[in-house]
This record gives structure tokens, C-alpha cells and sequence, in this order.
């Protein structure tokens, strides 16, 4: 979606600002909204794409002035709400006052370290053949689905070169809303930074994105003169 | 809101004092207690999943496969072509890493790593993001003009060296192999991990040169 969330190349935002000590967490509740966004994702009851997809819909002005953890929180809050696992008056007032929906799975204590340590690959076989090999031109589409996607605007309707082909991956527009995984291939593609951003762009500067095969279009090769 | 503001304006009879907790504090423990209480979540799963991404996993690990990657050619030409895997040599992996990309820094090309789009960042090597890199000034700025992020962080690099942005748009996970800092040649695997920086794995910084670490 063409929200909050989708931030390259916008102005305004200021200097980049490290803090000097950097904690990973920056008041208790911020470990706790990530150990129960962690847990809850594990329960299988949605996905990291639907996830994604709900930060991301919180409206850009709340998007863009919430903390880090608090766009967690709001989600995660939001999420649990809408699959019925808590109720509205339950959230506020801390006190279960409905029975619990069956969940596919519970994260477990001591399955946390052996669990989290494998990882949760995303890889999957893809049963066609890539339609792009490296070295071609693509044009990124000028997609703008008001659902969840891994399209950044600031490449759309421009034209790379496909570097990688990295095998065929979860698809996040449809996963996000629990309409399947269907993988597709993904590729890296590099744009050259005059092509996306024309004569601000710095010398000598180029981006890459992943890009699943869906977002691409092929470029004929310019006609020989 | 105004559920926020009763809890933060008044001082009510609860268990834990309200004046003491943030309006946030209170909302989390809200949201945990329900949770919990149902069965969704068991927290020694909490416990443990907030210590190891407090205290156990970070960038020491990334640092430990720059270093092999400097000593060993054929570490290093594994890394570049299967990252996981190399790493995994390592016993480095796991989640937010699963699918591991390493891109080398040259004379001829920096890199740098950003997620425009939320805050993927490669977490069995570096840990948590920090805030500045889920934050949006550098999430709209490095796709853009990186040469002036760079030079926000004290980097300036030559003007003939290219600028190459990595944004992780999808679930493959970037992490940077910087070069390895001249008047090095002596020092083992240990003394040049401790050289090598969290922003120089995500290209905003350098690695320290010996004398500066000294």
C-alpha cells in the first residue's frame, strides 16, 4: 500500500540521529511488545507479512509519529483483535472476560533457542522456470494495490538490470492476507540512481531491490540502428 | 485515549502504582495479561525470547565472520557464494537470517545496507536494528543522497568510489564485508574481529584501523 511505511527517497525527516548508548529497548514494555509480537507470530494464527501489513496500515500521519514499538504494539493489539483472540474490553481492562479460540501452536519456553536459531526459511520450489536471467532489463511495475506489497514507489515504472536470481520465495502480497504463499521467483534488480532520482541523484550511486517476478516487466532490447 | 489518561492523570488504587507507569507500560501489561491468560503464550517464551535478543545475539557474531572472512580465502569465497551456509560453519543463524546475502566493499564500490520499507536488518550476525535504523530519516534518505548520510556518520569516501544501496525489500538479508583495514597483517582472527564495527556491516561506517583501536 502506498502508506507510511514506504519511505524511500521522501524529504523532511531531518539528520539521521544515533544515540550515544543505543539500548536495543528503550522502556520494559518495548521487550515485552517484542517477545509477544515474536510468540504471537509463532502461533500461526497470522504471518511476518500480515504483520507487516498492519503496521503498515496505520495511517501515515500515526505511522510516522508512533515509536517503533508502539506501531508494534498497535498492531500486534489490532491483529489479536481481529482473529477474536481478545476482545476490545479485554485489551483495555487486562481481564479475560471470553474464551480462548484454539491456536495451531505455542511457543514454549525452552523450544525458544533451538526454534530461533533454525529460523523460519521462506524459501519455497517454484514449479516454472524463471522468466528472467540475469543481465536482462526490467521495468519495475506501476503497481499501486491498496494491500500489502514489497514494491517501493521510488522503483516503479523504472527500468533495471536483473542481477540475481535467488530461487523462488513466499509471496508477500497474497500471504499477507493469509490467501497463500504462492511463491514466486525473486530477483535482485539494480537501478542506476540517475535513473530513479535524475539529476539529484549522487555521482557514481546505484540501488538494488528484491523483487519478486510479478512486479517485472521485460524491455526489448533497444532496436539495433 | 481517554483510558490512557485516567491511568496517567490519577493516581488509582492498583497493583502496581499508577503514577509510576507510562500509559504504554499499562497497555502492554494489558495486552500480555490477556494473552497470557489464554494460553496463547506461555512466558517463559517471552523470558527467553527477550534475553537472547538482548543479550545474546549481536553484532560480536557478525564481526567473527569478517574476521574469517579475512584470514580465509576459501571462507571467504564460500561466504560470497552461500552466506548461510558459511555462516552456519560459524554456528551463526536462525531467525531474520535465513536467507543470508554478504556484499564485499572494493576501492571501486562501498555498500550500503537499508530497508525503506520497515526494518529488515540481519539478525543472527548483527542483532536488533538499532532505533536510527528503523527510524525514517535514514530509511528516505539512503536510497537517495547516501553520500550525504555517509558523511552524517564521518565517513567520506572517494569520489571515485561507488555508492551501491542494498534496500531489503524482500526476505534475503544483507549484511557487508568491509575491506580489511591496511597494518593488519599481524594480528589474529580475535585482535581483527575487534576491529570491525556494527555500522561497518551495515556500510555506514569503517572498520577501526589498529591504532585507533588501541
Amino acid at each position: 500500500m502506498n502508506g507510511g511505511q514506504d519511505l524511500g527517497g521522501m524529504h523532511g525527516f531531518g539528520p539521521v540521529a544515533p544515540e550515544a548508548d543505543e539500548p536495543r529497548f528503550h522502556a520494559p514494555w518495548e521487550k515485552r511488545v517484542f517477545g509477544l509480537a515474536m510468540a504471537m507470530g509463532f502461533t500461526g494464527t497470522w504471518n511476518l507479512d500480515a504483520s507487516r501489513a498492519a503496521r503498515e496500515a496505520l495511517p501515515p500521519g500515526e505511522y510516522l509519529t508512533s515509536s517503533y514499538y508502539a506501531i508494534w504494539f498497535k498492531a500486534l493489539a489490532r491483529q489479536a483483535e481481529a482473529h477474536g483472540l481478545a476482545t476490545a474490553d479485554e485489551l483495555a481492562s487486562g481481564t479475560v472476560s471470553t474464551p480462548a479460540l484454539p491456536v495451531k501452536r505455542v511457543l514454549r519456553g525452552e523450544a525458544v533457542a533451538p526454534l530461533f536459531a533454525g529460523g523460519f526459511p521462506s524459501d519455497r520450489p517454484v514449479a516454472t522456470p524463471a522468466r528472467f536471467a540475469p543481465g536482462e532489463r526490467v521495468r519495475a511495475r506501476r503497481i499501486n494495490p491498496a494491500g500489502h506489497t514489497r514494491l517501493p514507489r521510488y522503483v516503479r515504472g523504472q527500468v533495471g538490470t536483473v542481477e540475481a536470481v535467488h530461487g523462488g520465495f513466499v509471496f508477500p502480497d497474497t500471504n499477507a492476507n493469509l490467501a497463500g504463499e504462492a511463491p514466486q521467483w525473486l530477483y535482485t534488480v539494480r537501478f542506476a540512481g540517475r535513473d530513479l532520482w535524475g539529476d539529484a541523484a549522487e555521482a557514481g550511486h546505484a540501488v538494488s531491490v528484491n523483487a519478486f517476478e510479478s512486479y517485472l516487466d521485460p524491455v526489448d532490447p533497444e532496436p539495433a540502428a | 485515549m481517554a483510558h490512557d489518561h485516567d491511568h496517567a492523570d490519577h493516581d488509582h488504587d492498583h497493583s502496581h502504582p499508577a503514577s509510576e507507569l507510562s500509559p504504554m507500560e499499562l497497555r502492554v501489561r494489558a495486552l500480555e495479561s490477556v494473552l497470557v491468560e489464554k494460553g496463547y503464550v506461555d512466558p517463559a517464551a517471552l523470558d527467553a525470547l527477550i534475553e537472547t535478543y538482548e543479550t545474546k545475539v549481536g553484532p560480536h557474531n557478525g564481526a567473527r565472520v569478517v574476521a574469517r572472512a579475512w584470514v580465509d580465502p576459501a571462507f571467504r569465497a564460500h561466504l560470497m557464494a552461500d552466506a548461510t551456509a558459511a555462516m552456519r560453519e560459524l554456528g551463526i543463524g536462525g531467525r531474520g537470517g535465513e536467507h543470508m546475502v554478504v556484499v564485499a566493499n572494493t576501492p571501486e564500490e562501498h555498500n550500503l545496507v537499508v530497508c525503506t520499507l520497515c526494518s529488515c536488518y540481519p539478525w543472527p550476525v548483527l542483532g536488533l536494528p538499532p532505533v536510527w535504523y528503523k527510524s525514517p530519516p535514514y530509511r528516505s534518505r539512503a536510497v537517495i543522497e547516501p553520500r550525504a548520510v555517509l558523511a552524517e556518520f564521518g565517513v567520506t569516501l572517494p569520489a571515485d568510489q561507488r555508492i551501491r544501496v542494498w534496500d531489503s525489500t524482500a526476505e534475503l538479508r544483507y549484511m557487508v564485508l568491509p575491506m580489511r583495514p591496511a597494518g593488519t597483517e599481524g594480528l589474529d582472527e580475535a585482535a581483527l574481529a575487534a576491529l570491525v564495527t556494527r555500522d561497518a556491516m551495515i556500510g555506514t561506517g569503517l572498520p577501526r584501523t589498529p591504532e585507533r583501536n588501541a
